[in-house]
């Protein structure tokens, strides 16, 4: 190439760089914006509707700065406070999700303040998380504000608890041994009740499991229908509707899906409960309070978990096991709980109950799961 | 590799008898035991190559033809039926033998499960013994081999049982009482010891107190015991749940130091159940 052609090639590449960060500046995209810490989103505050929605956005776009400082009630919190309240303090469910989606409802408004119920979607690593706030919103000199309703994050105060529950660690034969050696037996575990039920989306297998032994078993289930002529439909597997850690003598509920499966093709079902050991803890303590079976519409199990120990639970799985008059298990829902449960410190839990099994519901049991980041627990 | 060695053999056996036109038998033992030395009596002269070949073992060595052939001690020690070929230019000599597992238990291989059962299971813990010789070779030949159970505190349980194709195995009771049992398995002067772990079974009964702690409940069980009378581990869970009105508390509760101890909040009117697995306790009612 002469000379000459390279330098026509140098300044139209000069002159491509400028135009595009011309166009960059004055049209930016939100995120690089928000993540810049600069330009407005759709700040749009003519009515309380936009307002939030212009909230979400910047809550979407993890503008938390931005956010905080269109809050009409921003002086009775920090910013710090503000933030720790949408994604939590401790590591936990919240701390690695992100909103994915938002709905505004108005509740009420009149000329100067208003009502508008705020849904979150929240994408947790183990699904959705939703959650909600009715916000309180002001009009100010022709622009509404929120009042946000900050739920502080309780302090635990510095202090020692003492810790002496059990921990089982297991040591299994070495590959080296001869084939009739030894080795540590497995868990047993047996399935002490068992259910199908159909619903539209499929088959629904549901039971519970017992560790009936004296040592920590780590425990799935998979089941196998097989048709009249007892040849295999399909396998499924309980995934993470079960306990899968059991400490002796307790009881998981399981739940199995079959979609697009009808009960009239099955003859029979093929149980498989699975069980090995493993290293387990008896610490954290988690008490289940105030449990309520809540009726149609919106039929739930509420309550509160609360941690005895001084572990903190990162992550909390809850399991809720749904029985009818004669005691049969007609439903097994759950629900991860997003924040960690420090101790002593009540966090709530709301399982929701399908409404066409909801009037059947007579009594339920509810156990809980925790993962302690740093391992099982 | 294995389904190249019967192609070898079978090639072997072709090749020596179609490129040899004068053929005989040898004169060796029908049968030795495992290990044992012998001798193989050949015919003619000159030198040729002696060939025994068998399952999982051949032996190839150049030989004197005429006189015997003597094999030493501990060559042939791989259970099973044995060919025999003596090969050289102008003849071939062949023969058959078996060699059999000796007669001398030296190894037990003993499997006893489970590794851990409940106490007072009727013939809960199986045995299962074989019998080999000191080149690993399974003993068909039937032997007497004792299996004992030594609970600790009681008479060990004994049985003898005979093997069949070198197997024996017998069935056990577990003890009354938990703790390591010593299940050893015993053939002439051999043994193999097996540690069975006997544990407690379900909670017999569960017995659970309540008194006032502040505004909560203070909730114990008594020591929680199976129906022989052993204490339940440590870490078994034992559920607490409270219910008043529509509403009710459920905390589950490791054992420790063979009790369950918990605090719920007080509630006038409310009914305490306890339970574990599936066997539940006695009824509280919280009248203050």
């Amino acid at each position: 190439m002469s000379n000459g052609g390279g330098r026509l090639l140098a300044l139209v590449l000069a002159g491509a760089t400028i135009a595009l960060i011309a166009i960059g500046t004055l049209s930016p995209s939100k995120t690089a914006t928000a993540a810049a810490g600069g330009v407005h989103f759709t700040t749009s505050a003519g009515t309380p509707e936009a307002a939030v929605r212009s909230l979400g956005e910047q809550i979407r776009a993890n503008a938390f700065g931005r956010a905080y400082e269109g809050l009409a009630n921003k002086g009775e919190f920090s910013e710090q406070q503000f933030r720790r309240d949408l994604t939590s303090g401790w590591p936990d469910l919240r701390t690695y999700a992100t909103l994915s989606d938002f709905q505004v409802q108005p509740l009420h408004a009149t000329d100067t303040d208003a009502a508008v119920r705020f849904k979150m979607q929240w994408s947790t690593v183990v699904g959705p998380s939703p959650s909600t706030r009715d916000l309180h919103l002001v009009k100010n000199g022709g622009r509404w504000q929120i009042e946000w309703p900050i739920q502080k994050e309780p302090v635990v105060p510095p202090q020692v608890i003492p810790v002496n529950y059990l921990r089982w660690d297991v040591i299994n034969r070495s590959s080296a041994d001869d084939w009739g050696a030894q080795d540590v037996e497995a868990p047993h575990v047996r399935i002490v009740d068992m259910h199908p039920v159909q619903r539209a989306e499929g088959l629904v297998l549901l039971g519970e499991l017992l560790n009936e032994d004296v040592v920590p078993a780590y425990v799935s289930v998979t089941a196998t229908l097989l048709s009249k002529d007892q040849k295999p439909i399909d396998t499924e597997g309980s995934f993470d509707d079960i306990s899968h850690q059991l400490l002796p003598k307790q009881v998981t509920p399981f739940l199995i899906r079959f979609p697009n499966v009808n009960i009239s093709q099955v003859g029979s079902v093929r149980m498989t409960p699975f069980s090995t050991l493993i290293s387990a803890s008896a610490d954290p303590v988690i008490e289940i309070q105030n449990e309520k079976l809540n009726p149609a519409p919106d039929a739930s199990l509420t309550g509160q978990l609360t941690n005895q120990s001084g572990q903190i639970a990162n992550v909390a799985h809850v399991l809720g096991t749904f029985y009818d008059q004669s005691g049969q298990v007609v439903w097994v829902g759950d629900q991860y709980v997003d924040h960690a449960l420090l101790p002593q410190t009540p966090v709530a839990f709301n399982i929701h109950i399908p409404e066409d099994l909801a009037r059947k519901v007579s009594s339920e049991r509810t156990v809980v799961a925790t993962y302690s980041f740093g391992g099982t627990q | 590799m294995r389904a190249g060695i019967p192609i070898f053999i079978g090639g072997l056996a072709l090749g020596i008898s179609s490129a040899l036109s004068q053929t005989g038998d040898l004169n060796l033992p029908k049968s030795i035991a495992a290990g044992v030395p012998f001798s193989i009596q050949s015919t003619g002269s000159g030198k040729g190559t002696l060939y025994i070949v068998g399952p999982g073992q051949m032996i190839k060595q150049d030989v004197q033809l005429g006189g015997s052939i003597e094999i030493a001690t501990g060559a042939l020690y791989n259970a099973g039926h044995y060919s025999v070929w003596i090969a050289s230019d102008s003849s071939t000599q062949s023969g058959a033998i078996d060699v059999t597992p000796s007669a001398k238990p030296a190894d037990l291989t003993f499997i006893a499960k489970p590794s851990r059962l409940p106490v007072s299971l009727h013939n809960g813990i199986t045995g299962s013994a074989y019998v080999f010789d000191s080149y690993g070779n399974l003993i068909t030949k039937p032997m007497q081999v004792s299996f004992q159970l030594s609970n600790p505190g009681s008479a060990p349980q004994t049985r003898t049982v005979e093997t069949r194709n070198g197997a024996a195995w017998t069935q056990m009771d577990s003890a009354t009482r938990e703790g390591k049992a010593q299940f050893v398995a015993r053939v002439g002067d051999v043994s193999s010891t097996r540690i069975v772990g006997q544990v407690p079974g379900d909670p017999c009964t569960i017995k659970m107190s309540a008194k006032p702690a502040g505004n909560k409940i203070q909730l114990v069980t008594d020591p929680v015991r199976d129906c022989s009378g052993n204490a339940i581990p440590d870490g078994t869970i034992v559920t607490f749940t409270e219910t008043y009105g529509a509403s009710k508390t459920t905390v589950d509760v490791p054992l420790k130091k063979g009790i369950a101890s918990v605090q719920v909040p007080a509630h006038r009117g409310a009914t305490i159940s306890v339970a574990s697995g599936v066997v539940l306790g006695n009824q509280v009612r919280w009248a203050e």
